[in-house]
Formats: C-alpha cells, structure tokens, sequence
C-alpha cells in the first residue's frame, strides 16, 4: 500500500518543530494543518498577508476578507496578524519563514524544483513560488512518486520550467521519503512505504540517492 | 466640499480627466478579495483601451479585472497567478494579451520600491529561472541575485474598509493585500472604501495608509462582497476535524 495523500501530510508534519513560523502550499501541503502534533505551536503563514490561519470558519461564519493563498475562506486566531503584500514578502524572501511544504511536477537530484509551467499548455503563473524557495529555510515537496501517466517525477534533471535550482531539503512521495542534510549534500533513501521495495523505488527515480 | 477635496461622489466621477488609452494602472486585491470592484466598473464603462495593468491576479472571468479582459481593453498584465479566469488563458494563448509575470514576492516589492523612489534592487527569487532572463545578476557570497526594477503607474486603483475625507485608509484582514503597496506607486491614486468618515474617526495610530498617497476617495458602498472558494468546517460535537 503506497502512502495516501493524509499519510504524506501526516509525514511531513513530522518535520515541524515548535514555534515555527511555516508556509503550506495549496494541494496535499494545506492537509498537513490537521496533523500538527497536540501542544506543538506552529504559526501558519499565508502570503495574502496573514500570520497565524485558523481552521476553515463554521458554516455561516464565512468571511469574503479573510482568505489563505488559496483563495480558501479560513478563520482568525487570538494571535492573528494581517500584513501588506510587500511585508509579507519580506518575511518570505528575508529568511523568516523556518519551512515550507510545496507540490511539485519535478524536482531534480541536485534539489531543483519545477512546479508553476507546462509550457504551451498550463499558464497560470507562479503565484509566490520562486519566492517561497530562495527565501526559506528548508523546503519539503509532497508529490506523487510518478505522474498521471506513469512518469517519474524524481529526476536526473528537471525538463519543466524551474521554480528554483537547488532548493529542495526533503522530498515525500507516495511511495518514499528522500532527504539530504545540506543543499551541499546528495539525497538519501530514508523512508520506504508499506508494500514497496527499494528495488521498485529505484526503478522508479531517475534522480540518483544514496541509500 | 472646498475646491482641494479628495472626496469624489462616484466612481465615474472620480476617474474623471485621469484615464487615457494607454497608461499603466496598479490595481490592489488578492482574488476577489480587496478588489476595488466600483472603480474597475467604472473603467470598464469609461471604454479607455490599450491598459497596461499591473495587478496579483486578473479576476475570474465575471468578476474583478475579467471584467476588462473580456471588452478587451486590457493590452498588457503584469501578474503572478491568472489561474482563476480561462478568457485570461485563452486571449494569451491565442497571442491577443500580453503578459508578463512576475513571482508574486518581486511583482509586491516592484511596486513598493517604485513607490518608494527606488529605481531598482537585486532578489535571489527567480534565479537561475525563466524569470532571470535578459536580467543583470550579481554574485554576492556565492548566491545569485538578479536585479528588478520598481513600478510605477499613472493610476493606481485601490480599496479600503475605512477611509476620512484626507486619504487615511485602514484595510480589513486580508483584504489589505496588495492594496498598500498599490497605493503608493500611483501618480494619481484613487480609494473606494466601505466606509468613508470625518478625519479623527479614524485613529492616527491605526492608519495603513497614510493620506499623502491617496489622491481621490469615494465611499463605494454598499458592497456585495464575493467568495471564491467556500470552505467551511461542520460543527461537530467535541471534534476539530476540518472539512471541506
């Protein structure tokens, strides 16, 4: 049984540790709000302008002025604090933020991360992407080990338009958990789901790991 | 109302003698939240063509900036996400829109500075990405920065919660966005506001954006705020599970 996008979450909630100030991605990275440890603090930081996102408001209680990243009505804290979009940026690319969980199309073995363009086809724009990866501290990508038609996801390099080079810290699949201790050092195998090998998992990586 | 009022009746009236075919607009909002629909209504009806607008996102396809996009007065974006509006998708693919986008971090901090009178500064965000091209870089300790420049505009369009009579606006949550940043990088910049009151309603201390930026305000209520995406949780007996 391969990890579900919950048990992704779940897995990279792991790597949050007290008091962190995180930015969650749109996709699997929003999910990984309901797992944060029971007594850990971590404050959510949402590049529309807001520290400290509450849960999703009671039905009734949706307010049109108070959104995450992803256009998401969501609810204030005690601790809530709103910012201008340049403040909020400054935060980001200042170096603030202790970790960021993105999706991704693409990440390559040396840490590069393609997840805004399929040229031709999907133009949506980056949105704070690229800002995200060259101004937090650590970067974890949650993504399908394959994609939709069966191609590895986890490459020698990137073909996609890139996001950023050498900006990925951690990278959890459906299938395994790759990380490396410094943007220095090559990826490693660290963490195999239930039901697969680590055979199958190199079959499935062009991206070369130790481990 | 003295001959030096920033107050304006309407929309209409306040763009008044500032729009022309095209000039370069910033426009503040984040989705369709703290968009300053009343004005973008305004522009529409006015018919000016050929706008160069600078903006996070391009509204959907009937609300918000979609609104020019589909009577094609919109010559050219600046933009970091057009993911909510196909007509956006459509006329660029097609080659009828021009775009440029920029991360949503350098397209804030473009504006801030233009603003602020600096005419350009060196990010790491981009490098190495289809965002560097054609940009100087400068190697600094081993990291690589390229250099971007500020924006200005000839108007900038922007919303409020509360504004007085003198241009002081504060924002609610996170509808400020953009809005701030937006507001200085106007030659002429324009405020709606939900409400608008005397000066000293507002607390001195409390003002996002101080007056001398604004330069013409008209209370746009009432307002028919719009949601893009729904999200609640269910209440539920001893759980804080979120549902979606």
């Amino acid at each position: 049984m391969p990890w579900s996008r919950e048990d992704m979450a779940a897995r990279a909630a792991r790597e949050l540790k007290d008091g962190f100030y995180v930015n969650l991605g749109i996709g699997i990275p929003t999910l990984v709000a309901n797992y944060i440890a029971p007594g850990m603090k971590v404050v959510l930081q949402s590049e529309n302008g807001m520290l400290g996102i509450g849960p999703f408001p009671y039905e009734g209680e949706e307010d049109p002025d108070l959104i995450n990243a992803g256009k998401e009505t969501v609810s204030e804290l005690a601790s809530s604090a709103y910012f201008s979009s340049a403040d909020s940026f400054a935060m980001i690319r200042g170096g603030h933020i202790d970790m960021a969980v993105l999706g991704a199309m693409e990440v390559s073995e040396n840490g590069d991360l393609a997840n805004w363009m399929v040229p031709g086809k999907m133009v949506k724009g980056m949105g704070g992407a690229m800002d995200l990866v060259a101004g937090v501290k650590r970067v974890v990508v949650v993504m399908e080990h394959t994609s939709k038609n069966g191609e590895p996801k986890f490459k020698l390099h990137c073909e996609l338009p890139l996001t950023g080079t050498n900006v990925v810290d951690m990278v959890i699949t459906d299938l395994a958990v790759f990380s490396r201790a410094s943007r220095k050092d090559p990826f490693k195998l660290t963490e195999i789901a239930p039901g697969t090998t680590a055979g199958e998992i190199r079959s499935k990586t062009p991206a070369r790991y130790l481990g | 109302m003295t001959s030096s009022s920033k107050v304006y009746p309407d929309a209409e009236r306040a763009l008044s003698g500032i729009l022309r075919d095209g000039i370069t607009l910033c426009c503040g909002g984040f989705g369709l939240c703290g968009v300053p629909d009343k004005l973008i209504a305004a522009l529409h009806a006015s018919g000016v063509r050929d706008l160069t607008v600078v903006s996070n996102n391009a509204g959907t396809d009937d609300a918000g900036l979609g609104l020019l996009l589909k009577s094609r007065q919109i010559r050219k974006m600046i933009s970091s996400y057009v993911g909510e509006n196909k007509e956006f998708e459509r006329q660029y693919l097609a080659g009828e829109l021009e775009l440029e986008f920029n991360p949503q971090g350098t397209l804030a901090e473009r504006v801030r500075a233009g603003g602020a009178g600096i005419y350009a500064f060196f990010t790491k965000t981009g490098a190495g990405t289809l965002v560097a091209e054609g940009k100087e870089t400068r190697v600094v300790n081993g990291e690589t920065y390229i250099m971007e420049t500020g924006i200005v505009a000839d108007v900038s369009l922007v919303k409020a919660w509360k504004g007085d009579t003198e241009g002081n606006l504060v924002y609610r949550k996170t509808a400020r966005n953009f809005n701030p940043n937006m507001a200085t990088a106007g030659s002429i910049t324009v405020a709606e506001v939900e409400e608008l009151v005397e000066p000293g309603a507002l607390h001195p201390d409390a003002i996002h954006t101080p007056g001398i930026y604004v330069h013409r305000i008209i209370n746009g209520s009432p307002y028919h705020k719009k949601i893009e995406k729904r999200t609640v949780r269910k209440r539920m007996e001893g759980s804080d599970a979120v549902v979606s």
